[in-house]
């Protein structure tokens, strides 16, 4: 009732106090904001229609089924080939040497820096993984050819490896990939509470048995979520292994060869001045299709594991 | 969550043996990086800095060794980051606003935006490339292999980095600095303008120097919206073809001749210290200005 009184006596066409004006300007620019946010979405949307569109045409002249299940790629031959087989298969014996570099490496600095390392050495320390972060990618393939190939894998270690070899861009795509899976699997481990650990020194544990029995499995979910991620990123790497690796579809499993992986066959075919419309620019976008589903996939995973660890100690 | 079932031994001096093997087998991981870290910049320096003096940051590209520089590459990269720059810093900030402060994380529009924006950061380069050739070389806008092609292309890529800096950046700003300007009947917009975002400016500004930071080295999609050949000439504007530093380091490696590698490390010297600058002035910034509250 006293409400009431107060808006009657208030000038008319007042609003009541306590109930805010419409504010336009505001609603305005929440608008624009939004606007904004939009178009991060409108980018998803944008690839995922560049892809598909020209991948459905791409199947309109190729088989699925050549596709997916073919051996040989040769798209642009004039008797052509589209087993997309070779590529992957490419693909995945790269990200298997990386992954084999990266996972104890970066698991062990993790290791490291999360438990074992003093504040001023951790202060030390991190900043050559971010480092090794932010070198370009063109720079890794730069020193896979010229320098890990000849000097490390041949003179070094006396391997007879091709000038473009899977090998050597793996390892290197390895030290690429570290820093991603030391980070992510060393927030991980910072999350596991210190009452965990000191539950276990209390009982006569030392540090490497804290470390190995308690704080790893404790945190392992986050650190199968760093490894996934490691291979997603490695899966999607281009430019070592353009430098690095060669231009050749080879389905085996030498690391000594050269190799052609799908982000290869994207670049070296994008790179000229193919016609749109032809079978050969649909190529690209049927492999980026591919690439393009098997990181998503990657990262739903990866998604999920962060989201357990979280879960439990948050 | 139970880690483990047994019950641990007592500590004795063979453990503690173990321990100190253990610590020194981890730190060896680290110094793994180290080391390869060490070998890549001697194999750079070695190779490059031979090639480097003034006149090869000033020469144009050239089908001979001896006489071709960097000049058209970097006022190339300039014009990508500056396209670059202009495109992400408002985008991205605007984002980054939306989000965290006015965004109701239980609407499912907004949470999809969220989880989007998560998904893109981890899209290989590639196909932003993919994306770049498709919508803006050719197709929809049907630009052309020219400097706002390129230059959209790397922000759509470095998006997320500012947008997912910018947000930790606002969210660091803490709530009661809100409620003080809303208390003394400031609006929701003028809160954030005058309050909000000038206190997180500094954490702003790291993001987009590491974003851009990121860019300038990213090859891989400027190889399909890039020059498609020769560039000797520098950009004249937004629809001009254009070279970039690390398209053309990538161009002198996948050439034959001993020369061009020269060349190529060359450059590669002259990058990674455009990097090292641009890392120099995001860490000095995040010291000086963070912020206690």
């Amino acid at each position: 009732m006293e409400a009431g009184t107060t808006a009657t006596r208030a000038t008319p066409g007042a609003p009541a106090l306590g109930v805010a004006r419409k504010r336009y300007g505001e609603q305005a620019i929440k608008a624009a904001l939004f606007g904004a946010a939009l178009i991060s979405i409108l980018t998803t949307v944008g690839i995922v229609v560049s892809l598909l569109g020209e991948t459905i045409a791409f199947f309109g002249e190729v088989g699925v089924w050549e596709f997916v299940t073919g051996t040989e790629w040769a798209p642009l031959f004039s008797e052509p080939s589209y087993g997309v087989l070779p590529l992957l298969g490419g693909t995945l014996l790269i990200t298997g040497i990386a992954i084999i570099v990266a996972i104890p490496l970066g698991i062990g600095s993790a290791v490291y820096l999360s438990e074992y390392a003093r504040p001023r050495v951790r202060k030390t320390l991190k900043p050559i993984l971010e480092v090794l972060a932010g070198i370009p990618t063109i720079v890794f393939g730069y020193f896979a050819l010229t320098y890990f190939t000849p000097v490390v894998l041949k003179d070094l270690l006396g391997i007879e490896v091709q000038v473009f070899n899977a090998l050597s861009a793996g390892i290197v795509m390895g030290f690429m990939v570290l820093p991603t899976i030391a980070s992510v699997s060393e927030d991980a481990m910072s999350a596991v509470p210190q009452s965990l650990r000191e539950g276990a020194f209390g009982l006569g544990a030392s540090k490497l048995q804290v470390s190995t029995r308690i704080v790893v499995p404790a945190a392992l979910s986050g650190i199968v979520a760093a490894i996934v991620l490691g291979v997603s990123r490695a899966i999607g790497e281009t430019m070592i292994v353009l430098v690095a690796a060669g231009q050749v579809p080879n389905l085996g499993i030498d690391p000594k060869q050269s190799y052609e992986t799908m982000t290869t066959f994207i670049a070296a075919t994008g790179k000229g001045d193919i016609p749109t419309g032809s079978i050969g620019y649909k190529t690209i976008f049927a492999v980026g299709t591919a690439l393009f589903l098997l990181t998503l996939l990657m990262n739903a995973i990866a998604i999920r594991f962060v989201r357990r660890y979280r879960q439990v100690y948050e | 969550m139970s880690a483990h079932g047994s019950v641990i031994p007592p500590s004795s001096s063979r453990n503690r043996a173990k321990d100190i093997g253990f610590r020194a087998l981890l730190l060896s991981c680290l110094v793994a990086s180290v080391a390869l870290l060490a070998l890549l910049f001697y194999d750079v320096f070695g190779d490059g800095a031979g090639s480097l003096s003034f006149d090869f940051l000033t020469k144009f590209s050239s089908a001979f060794p001896e006489k071709a520089g960097i000049q058209s590459a970097i006022t190339g990269t300039l014009w990508l980051m500056g396209v670059c720059a202009v495109f992400i810093v408002p985008v991205g900030v605007a984002t980054a606003i939306y989000l965290e402060e006015y965004a109701d994380p239980n609407r499912w529009w907004n949470r999809m935006i969220e989880v989007n924006i998560q998904n893109l950061a981890a899209v290989p380069s590639i196909v932003y490339g993919i994306l770049g050739l498709a919508f803006l070389v050719r197709g929809p806008l049907s630009l052309g292999r020219v400097v706002l092609a390129g230059g959209l292309t790397l922000g759509l890529l470095v998006l997320p980095v500012v947008i997912i800096s910018g947000r930790e950046a606002i969210r660091s700003v803490p709530p009661s600095i809100r409620e003080g300007s809303m208390a003394l009947g400031a609006t929701q917009w003028q809160t954030i303008w005058k309050q909000v975002l000038p206190a997180s400016i500094p954490g702003i500004a790291t993001g987009v120097i590491l974003a851009l930071s990121r860019a300038i080295g990213e090859t891989a999609p400027l190889i399909l919206v890039g020059a498609a050949s020769f560039v000797a000439f520098n950009p004249s504007g937004l629809d001009s073809p254009f070279t970039a530093l690390p398209l053309q380091i990538f161009d002198w490696i996948s050439r034959p001749q001993p020369e061009f590698k020269a060349l190529a490390a060359a450059a590669i010297i002259v990058l990674l210290a455009i990097l090292l600058a641009m890392n120099s002035v995001a860490i000095w910034l995040r010291n000086r200005y963070e912020q206690r509250w």
